[in-house]
């Protein structure tokens, strides 16, 4: 077992650098010169390359990619090539706010999808699993922020039940923290629901058409029971689909907090990437990583946990 | 040991050894230094149970699995470790039917594309290979239209014909089979076994026959070599092992098989009980 | 020589094109044809449109529709229709190249890496997790930052993105097929592994990958909205997400501009999605359930005067004990199952009994509805089954009479099952011991220490010589004779009067299976159970049986005693069986004496063909 933590945690790691190293030359291949996107257009030669030197572009990237990697390996992401601000500073204020939308979508797409999927997988065919397949096939495909911008006209400015936009913190109002993350966590976590939901009542449905719920049942077993078997058997897929929907909902969040105009890290990469700041996005993109290969993480130990098989390799 | 007739044997296994790997760390010695012989015109039977090693000897003759150590050589020609261009030439030669004859056949191919594939492979041209084919399902006693059917619209016992026609449409001189009636009713079996033994006589090929069934090996095999735990424990022609076996292994496994006739099959059972006991 | 056993011609079969079965449900063919005039307007849009979707006219800012322009104008005074036909141009090329780049990468990987398997498979599979593992929007934000308006290479990236979509299930579908014996013997028939990829891998792959891309299509669609969204792309290439944004900004004044490209978009990824699941649905991804009107259909053709060859419903087979005597009676059992263009009904009709203590078989090849006939008795016939019958009993009690709850209660308790397949009939997940202590603690009512000390007893029983350490192994850790015991001692550990064995000793060896026979017949006697046991093996029923039921076709063909119907079968059907078992067959040498005796060319022509290779 602690071999196996040692694997994932080192796969992980390893991940991690790779990611953020591949990002760093993609970005700099990408951008070219940032000095123009940063100063604007009608900034002198010579205050662009005053820019350069004071960030260190007029090195070679072999040593401009060495200088951030060993600074970065200890934590420190450097500073914004905008407005020098700490990089760490900028999305420690702002990762608390797309953490609470994501985390209460996932937490939604958990509760609700499975609650829904064991529904159908119990009474297949039935009025809820028609309805449940034909919402999955719509939501699924349509993007988050299509959905939150039919929330925000519907619930915020229509009918007028939440705060159509911005962001309290919990510190500030709880109760308005929540109201101010419902409708984006929502209308992210749609699309999440029904795909955990479909996933486990296919599972479901897969291992209860298998021989040993049969035989479970002819030793007697009541329903509940069985379901149990069935459940901790057909879980694994569902929990897989579960951490992969946390990654996208990350990526959805950027775009869905710029609708709820949420000072998350959405408007931070949005702003980042128009003007070329590659640290922020550097920053971005790590912290981004980390959370994924925690998530990762408690996905395999869960795995390990459900399935014996898993825990022998 | 050498073929009836005292020629070279067509197929030759000498002391051959092969390992699988499970694990990283570990190995199984599936096969533990077998040798075994075909002759132009014969059936040889390996027969044993589950994890005898009886069909890793047919896939290691097939190239489909990693001979550690030992010899296999066919028509005098060493093919051991024959991969690539040559093994697909041995094609010609060597051919299979496999066990399942649900998973043998492409689903989503004619009949008559699974047949012409082997041909196709050697640039034989269309008009050629669709008479090869005609000529093949007629052999295995299909009607010709076959060809436009997919496999799925046969039942179990035809869809092994059609294997069987496969692996003769090159005209090789050794088919291995591979368990070829155990996943097939009883009277469908008889009638394979009747047609694998046609075939035989019309044609001269050979057949490497693994199965786990005597009953089977004593009706189609020349001569028969009993597999336990990776090893030859007793062979010699058919009808001596099956009437008389030597090896307490085979004669379990002989009085094992229950017979359909309650008076014999209570004999039969004693007997088994007494030699489990005493074992 | 045996005689052709097949007619010279096949019977007509018919076969309907998936074209066809799209075609025939409503909701695919409205997707289709919704995706169709989107196709159509963006090959058409500069003939459509009535405007240059950059022509500014500042009249026009706002406006509301009208005046020639049927969908009013935007923020900038541009026509709103014509920008909107335009969009689609812009979304399906845009939707077009993110799903090649996807196949394109994806597709090879995933059949070679399923196909080859090791290091390829290693390799791939971890790219495609660490592709999975990065949130794509930001790396796509910082690929825009510096191309910027490159709207290909955007979406090529965006591509990469969903490849790892086409990998998985290309991957895990060559996986399943590389295990196929159809890809081994492609490869001894002499096929290079180019030209197996290419075709049967290939081929095995076409229906998922299908599916897959109308998924895919939709959801670059929404993933490229909203990048245009966020402002990526030209600004002088109309696209609906610049539009959306638009509309977004002045939501609270005018929503209008951001109903009409919202609607475009929610349609096309819509049809996609439909078109997607319609198809997945023919190529049988999700598994359909039978309705409820499915099962009364069932129910219905199963009361009513059967189809065919039977001109009433006569039960076939007899009955040899009283009904209050017995410990299982049948009487006209009939099952059908829902298929497409009917009902299949594969038992017409049963009726069998056995007695306390006595052993009957029932016996048949595939086919012939002997499972059935056990899955009815147990009341779990799979999904889409139905049984109807004039009578069951289970130790001397009509179950018809009885609620679901109290027929649910015969089992384990009156009724003991033994499965087919050992290892498939335990679960993965839990430990030997958890699986036969669970009943007997929440079906027998055991206590914790009482259940474990009857578990482990009844393995002893059932000659497992180490119960302690098999009490505390998963399904995976023993082998398929082991598993088979645990199976019996699970089964008989309540003690039931009545054990129902499908096939028991099919799936084990000869020397596996005569222990186990050995076994039911030890465990038969010592509690005095009457023992139901299907099996197609004519030596089985000699070994153990007291009286036999013979099936064909889902009836009863002969009922009796094993020693008479050995002796003196009186359906042929019975002697064809009893005649097919291959003990006491004519060796080969035997059958290759008489051959010669009859035709003793014969030899020579073998030798000839020999001397002519």
């Amino acid at each position: 077992m602690l071999s196996f933590i040692a694997k994932r945690l080192l796969s992980g790691i390893l991940l991690l650098v790779v990611v953020t190293s591949g990002t760093y030359f993609l970005a700099h291949v990408a951008v070219g010169d940032p000095t123009p996107g940063l100063l604007g257009n009608s900034a002198t030669a010579a205050q662009q390359a005053a820019l350069r030197t004071k960030i260190g572009y007029d090195q070679p990237l072999l040593v401009q990619f060495w200088n951030w990697f060993s600074s970065a390996a200890t934590g420190d992401f450097g500073s914004s090539w905008r407005n020098f601000q700490s990089v760490n500073d900028q999305i420690a204020l702002r990762v608390p706010v797309t953490l609470s939308i994501v985390v209460f979508a996932t937490l939604l797409a958990a509760i609700i999808g499975v609650g829904v999927g064991i529904a159908c997988g119990l009474r297949p065919g039935g009025l809820l699993d028609r309805s449940l397949k034909l919402a999955s096939v719509v939501l699924f495909a349509l993007p988050g922020f299509w959905v939150s911008l039919v929330l925000v006209m519907w619930f915020g400015i229509e009918l007028k039940w939440f705060p159509a936009v911005g962001y309290v913190s919990p510190e500030h109002s709880f109760g308005g923290w929540i109201q101010s993350i419902t409708l984006p966590s929502v209308s992210l976590a749609l699309g999440a629901i029904v795909m955990v939901a479909e996933q486990l009542r296919n599972g479901f449905l897969q291992v209860a058409n298998q021989d040993f719920v049969r035989t479970l049942r002819a030793r007697g077993l009541s329903g509940r029971r069985v379901t149990a078997h069935v459940l901790r058997n057909a879980s694994p897929a569902a929990l897989t689909v579960l951490a992969l929907l946390f990654v996208g909902l990350l990526g959805g969040a950027i775009v869905v907090e710029i609708v709820f105009n949420l000072p998350g890290i959405g408007s931070l990469t949005q702003s980042a990437s128009q003007i070329g700041d590659i640290p922020v996005l550097l920053g971005l993109t790590a912290v981004t990583v980390v959370f994924v290969v925690i998530v990762n993480f408690l996905l395999d130990l869960v795995l390990g946990w459900v399935n014996p098989k898993v825990r022998e390799r | 040991m050498n073929a009836p007739g005292g020629a070279e044997p067509l197929l030759a296994v000498e002391d051959l050894v092969v390992d699988y790997r499970i694990h990283r760390k570990l190995r199984l010695r599936a096969l533990k230094g077998v040798s075994i012989s075909v002759g132009a015109g014969e059936c040889v039977g390996l027969v044993g149970e589950s994890g005898s090693g009886k069909s890793t000897l047919g896939k290691a003759v097939l190239g489909l699995a990693a001979v550690t150590s030992g010899r296999i050589s066919f028509d005098g020609q060493d093919i051991t470790h024959v991969k690539g261009a040559a093994r697909r030439r041995l094609a010609n030669d060597i051919q299979v039917v496999f066990q399942d004859p649900y998973g043998s056949l492409d689903p989503t191919m004619t009949v008559g594309e699974v047949l012409a594939e082997p041909l196709e492979v050697t640039g034989t041209s269309r008009e050629k290979a669709r008479a090869v084919v005609a000529e093949m399902l007629d052999h295995v006693r299909l009607p010709s239209d076959a060809v436009h059917r997919y496999p799925s619209e046969f039942s179990g016992g035809q869809r092994q014909r059609i294997a069987i026609a496969r692996a003769l449409v090159r005209r090789p001189r050794l088919i291995v089979c591979d368990e070829p009636v155990s996943a097939l009713d009883l009277t469908t079996q008889s009638t394979i076994l009747d047609l694998f033994i046609d075939l035989q006589r019309d044609t001269g090929v050979s057949y490497l026959f693994v199965s786990h069934d005597l009953g089977v090996v004593r009706r189609i095999c020349h001569r028969v070599s009993v597999m336990y735990q990776g090893e030859i424990v007793e062979d010699g022609d058919t009808t001596k092992v099956t009437d008389d076996p030597e090896h307490p292994y085979t004669r379990r496994l002989l009085l094992a098989a229950p017979v359909a006739d309650p008076v014999r099959q209570a004999e039969r059972r004693a007997t088994w009980l007494g030699l489990r006991d005493s074992a | 020589m045996t005689t052709a056993p097949f007619p010279t011609t096949l019977a007509p079969v018919k076969r309907i094109s998936l074209w066809r079965r799209y075609l025939r449900r409503p909701l695919g063919v409205v997707a289709l044809a919704v995706l169709l005039v989107v196709v159509a307007v963006a090959v058409l849009a500069p003939w459509l449109a009535p405007f240059d979707p950059n022509l500014v006219d500042f009249k026009l800012t706002h406006a509301t529709p009208g005046d020639g322009h049927l969908l009013g104008g935007d923020s900038a005074g541009r026509d709103i229709l014509s920008r909107l036909l335009y969009g689609a141009q812009t979304t399906l090329f845009g939707a077009v190249i993110t799903c090649a780049a996807g196949l394109l990468l994806g597709v090879p990987a995933g059949v070679s890496a399923g196909y080859f398997g090791g290091a390829t498979d290693r390799v791939c599979s971890w790219i495609s997790d660490a592709l999975q593992s990065v949130p794509g929007m930001i790396v796509l934000l910082v690929v825009a930052a510096g191309t910027g308006q490159s709207f290909v290479v955007l979406m090529v990236a965006l591509g990469i993105f969903l490849a790892p979509g086409y990998y998985r299930i290309t991957r895990a579908r060559a996986l399943s097929v590389r295990k196929e014996p159809y890809i081994d013997a492609a490869r001894v028939a002499g096929v290079t592994n180019g030209r197996i990829l290419r075709t049967h891998m290939l081929r095995a792959v076409y229906a998922p990958i299908v599916v897959q891309t109308a998924l895919t299509a939709g959801i670059a669609i929404g993933m490229q909205a909203g990048l245009q969204f966020l402002g990526i792309g030209s600004a002088s290439t109309p696209s609906w997400g610049q539009m959306m944004n638009d509309g977004f900004q002045n939501m609270l004044n005018y929503p209008l501009i951001l109903l009409w490209p919202s609607i475009a978009l929610g349609l096309t990824i819509a049809a996609l999605a439909f078109i997607g699941s319609t198809l997945a649905d023919l190529v049988s991804v999700r598994s359909e359930q039978p309705t409820r009107r499915d099962r009364s259909r069932v129910r219905e053709s199963l009361a009513a005067p059967a189809p065919g060859d039977l001109a009433e419903r006569v039960a076939s087979g007899s009955h040899a004990h009283d009904a209050e005597d017995c410990a299982l009676r049948v009487d006209n059992l009939r099952v059908g199952y829902a298929v497409s263009n009917g009902v299949k009904e594969v038992v017409r009709g049963v009726s069998l009994d056995a007695a306390p203590g006595e052993v009957l078989g029932i016996v048949g090849e595939s086919g012939s509805g002997k499972t059935q006939t056990i899955f009815s008795v147990l009341n779990l016939l799979p999904s889409g089954g139905t049984a109807v019958a004039d009578g069951i009993w289970v130790g001397g009690r009509e179950v018809g009479r009885l609620s679901p709850g109290e027929r649910a209660a015969l089992l384990g308790r009156s009724i003991g099952y033994v499965p087919q397949e050992p290892m498939t009939n335990l679960d993965p997940c839990y430990t030997i011991g958890h699986q036969l202590v669970e009943p007997l603690r929440h079906v027998h009512g055991m206590s914790k220490a009482a259940a474990r000390e009857r578990a482990r007893e009844v393995l002893v029983q059932v000659g497992i010589t180490d119960p302690d350490r098999v009490l505390v192994s998963y399904p995976h850790q023993i082998s398929g004779g082991m598993a088979q015991r645990v199976l019996i001692a699970g089964a008989v550990a309540g003690r039931p009067p009545l054990l129902v064995a499908d096939e028991p000793t099919t799936a084990l060896d000869v020397t596996v299976q005569a222990e186990v026979l050995e076994l039911l017949r030890e465990l038969q006697r010592e509690y005095g159970m009457a023992l139901v046991i299907v099996t197609h093996n004519f030596g089985v029923v000699a070994d153990i049986c007291d009286r036999v039921v013979v099936m064909k076709d889902g009836r009863i063909v002969e009922t009796g005693p094993v020693e008479r119907i050995f002796r003196n079968p009186e359906d042929p059907y019975t002697a064809e069986l009893i005649s097919a078992s291959l003990d006491d067959t004519e060796s080969r040498q035997e059958l290759d004496e008489a051959w010669s005796r009859e035709s003793p060319a014969a030899l020579d022509r073998v030798g000839e063909k020999d001397g002519a290779r």
